[in-house]
């Protein structure tokens, strides 16, 4: 999210011009040095300070608690629980003992849940999106049915589809004529990733039809003189042009989907299926469940360092080539 | 109803292309709408049929569990509870987020890139990442202090509406940006003061982008379930929770689980697609540029 955000403002930077030019017959409400300077992080101020207290600081406090020994007895003062130095990483890492080993499984199940379900939604998304390009009878009313999953609360939807799922009077096993346990199990991993698919992909669909709207109308033009097709209009100018808004979109479905706990503690209620343990959800119950929260952190932390290098790598590759282009 | 967009080609698309989009939007359109349906006709059936085989139209009709589900559990207090929440979460994040678009979209300043960066980093992390520090923090501040944000409303506001922040704060910039600034300089010399421009030219403006914006931050606000669960008690419990729990208990009311899931679902999603064409003018003008 970052490269491309960040034009809007130095766009307008130029034009600014808040200090100075033609003479200023207004009254000052604001002292007139505080408004040169200090207005803008007077403005920020707020948004500033409520980060900062919900995410910033709750952050660097739950690095501090993956180095101590926080355990059930010392939440009402967590300041006096003992330091444990790294002890809750190496528990954490050591994949031969039981802890490890889970937090381990955990992760790949949620590797493999994350680029299908990022895979398939984007897949979903871009055909929706070209395909409804040109106008037709009844867009309009396709575009509000495939937004819908994404309006639609995720408890209820989730619920909804735990629903489906149930074996007994489930739509799911009425329609494949089978009894086969879905919320359980082996078959839990794909009820997992239909479910996440199925509320992922109309925000793919949105985000790559606001992508189409910006392409000019004239290259379309120019390629239709020339005698290109419409499949190949798609191939050459069409999923080229999307090419920074995919860097973005799949950038955040990939975030999004990782950190995906809604989904499983949703479909599965407490305690997810080995096949389906996300590690949102592996981390929740390991530290609510345990009560250990020390060792919780230490794994969340783990996380985010995972998911930091993640995104720093795509973002470096992804803009190296983009860079040229946009110079 | 939404805006024309520019037609790909000035010819007519060939069978090929009008058949495969016909088939695949088809398939697509079911499988949005699979869960919308289970939902809707479930609900509309006696409990013994929701047990049962599934059965894709109702033998027996009844709204029945339309009146039941507000007994059955404390719907409305939950409803009223999700309803304070997110109203109030999103009426916070919108003035705010107003507040620092229009600095950073307006002025130049130190530090305006670290503030972009920062705030939509805070984006990635996950959410199981500072619940339990939050949750510690506000126990904390509760013990010390007494302000009691652990268990009350007004700590899941203050947390839901920096939730919707940072991409609120990122889609109005690029609104903001979009409008002329001769526009607010005009009104400057007219003598209004900064904020006196931002109200009176650049927020009457921005309309439909401030509209998306609310919009993102009441669905964020009123579907969030991982904080509601550990953040709230008896009283300020929220729908998501109250939700889940209706429909793990042993025996589960499928038929009423299914119609305060529409019930709950109908406010979000009527406000969604009534204004969902800001929504993609917004993200067209703020992020895709």
């Amino acid at each position: 999210m970052t490269s491309l955000d960040l034009k809007a403002p130095a766009a307008g930077e130029a034009l600014s011009s808040p200090a100075g030019g033609p003479p200023r017959r207004r009254r000052l409400r604001i002292p007139d040095r505080l408004r040169r300077g200090g207005l803008p992080y007077l403005l920020l101020l707020p948004a500033l300070a409520l980060e900062l207290l919900i995410h910033l600081v709750p952050m660097v406090v739950g690095i501090v608690m993956a180095f101590k020994e926080l355990t059930q007895f010392y939440i009402r003062d967590w300041g006096s629980a003992p330091w444990a130095g790294f002890d809750n990483f190496r528990v954490a890492v050591d994949f031969d003992a039981p802890i490890g080993a889970e937090l381990l499984h955990s992760f790949w199940v949620t590797c493999t849940f994350t680029v299908l379900a990022v895979g398939f939604s984007w897949l979903f998304g871009v055909t929706a999106a070209i395909l409804m390009q040109e106008g037709f009878r009844g867009r309009g009313v396709l575009r509000a049915v495939f937004l819908t999953p994404y309006a639609l609360p995720v408890y209820a939807a989730v619920i909804t589809w735990a629903f489906m799922f149930q074996r007994d009077n489930g739509l799911v096993n009425s329609a494949l004529g089978g009894d086969s346990f879905w919320l359980i199990g082996e078959n839990s991993f794909w009820a997992l990733t239909i479910v996440a698919v199925w509320k992922t992909w109309p925000f793919a669909f949105l985000m790559l039809m606001a992508g189409l709207q910006n392409i000019p109308r004239e290259l379309y033009e120019a390629a239709a003189i020339d005698g290109a097709g419409i499949w190949q209009q798609i191939r050459r100018i069409t999923l080229p042009s999307l090419a920074p808004v995919n860097q973005v979109l799949v950038l955040v479905l990939f975030l999004w989907t990782f950190n995906d706990f809604n989904t499983p503690y949703l479909l599965f209620g407490k305690g997810a299926p080995e096949a389906a343990d996300l590690v949102s959800i592996h981390i929740y119950d390991s530290s609510f469940i345990t009560w250990n929260f020390g060792s919780g952190s230490a794994m969340s932390a783990l996380l985010l360092l995972f998911l930091l290098l993640v995104t720093a790598v795509y973002l470096l590759l992804t803009s190296r080539g983009r860079k040229g282009a946009d110079a | 109803m939404p805006r024309s967009t520019p037609a790909r080609s000035p010819l007519a698309p060939p069978p090929s292309f009008v058949w495969t989009r016909r088939i695949v939007l088809t398939l697509l359109a079911l499988f949005a709408l699979l869960p919308v349906y289970v939902m809707l006709s479930s609900s509309v059936k006696p409990l013994e049929d929701t047990l049962g085989e599934w059965s894709w139209i109702p033998s027996r009709f009844t709204l029945r569990p339309y009146v039941d589900i507000w007994e059955t559990v404390p719907l409305a207090k939950y409803f009223v509870n999700s309803l304070i929440v997110a109203g109030a979460a999103t009426v916070c994040s919108v003035v705010i987020a107003v507040f620092a678009a229009y600095a950073v979209s307006r002025y130049r300043f130190r530090g305006k890139r670290l503030f972009t960066v920062t705030i939509l980093s805070t984006q990635m992390f996950p959410g199981i990442l500072f619940l339990l520090p939050l949750f510690l923090i506000f126990v904390n501040i509760g013990n010390q202090t007494g302000i009691a944000l652990y268990g009350s409303r007004g700590g899941l506001i203050l947390t839901y509406l920096t939730f919707s922040l940072p991409f609120s704060i990122w889609m109005l910039i690029g609104y903001f940006s979009s409008i002329p600034r001769d526009l607010d300089e005009a009104a400057m010399v007219d003598g209004c003061g900064p904020l006196g421009a931002l109200f009176r030219v650049v927020v009457p403006a921005a309309v439909p982008g401030i509209v998306a914006v609310a919009v993102y931050a009441f669905m964020t606000a009123w579907g969030e379930v991982l904080f509601a669960s550990v953040m709230t008690n008896d009283t300020t419990r929220t729908l998501a929770v109250g939700l889940k729990a209706y429909a793990t208990e042993n025996n589960v009311y499928w038929n009423q689980v299914m119609a305060a899931s529409l019930v709950v679902s109908v406010p979000v999603v009527a406000g969604f697609l009534l204004l969902q064409r800001y929504l993609v003018a917004g993200l067209t003008a703020g992020a895709v540029k």
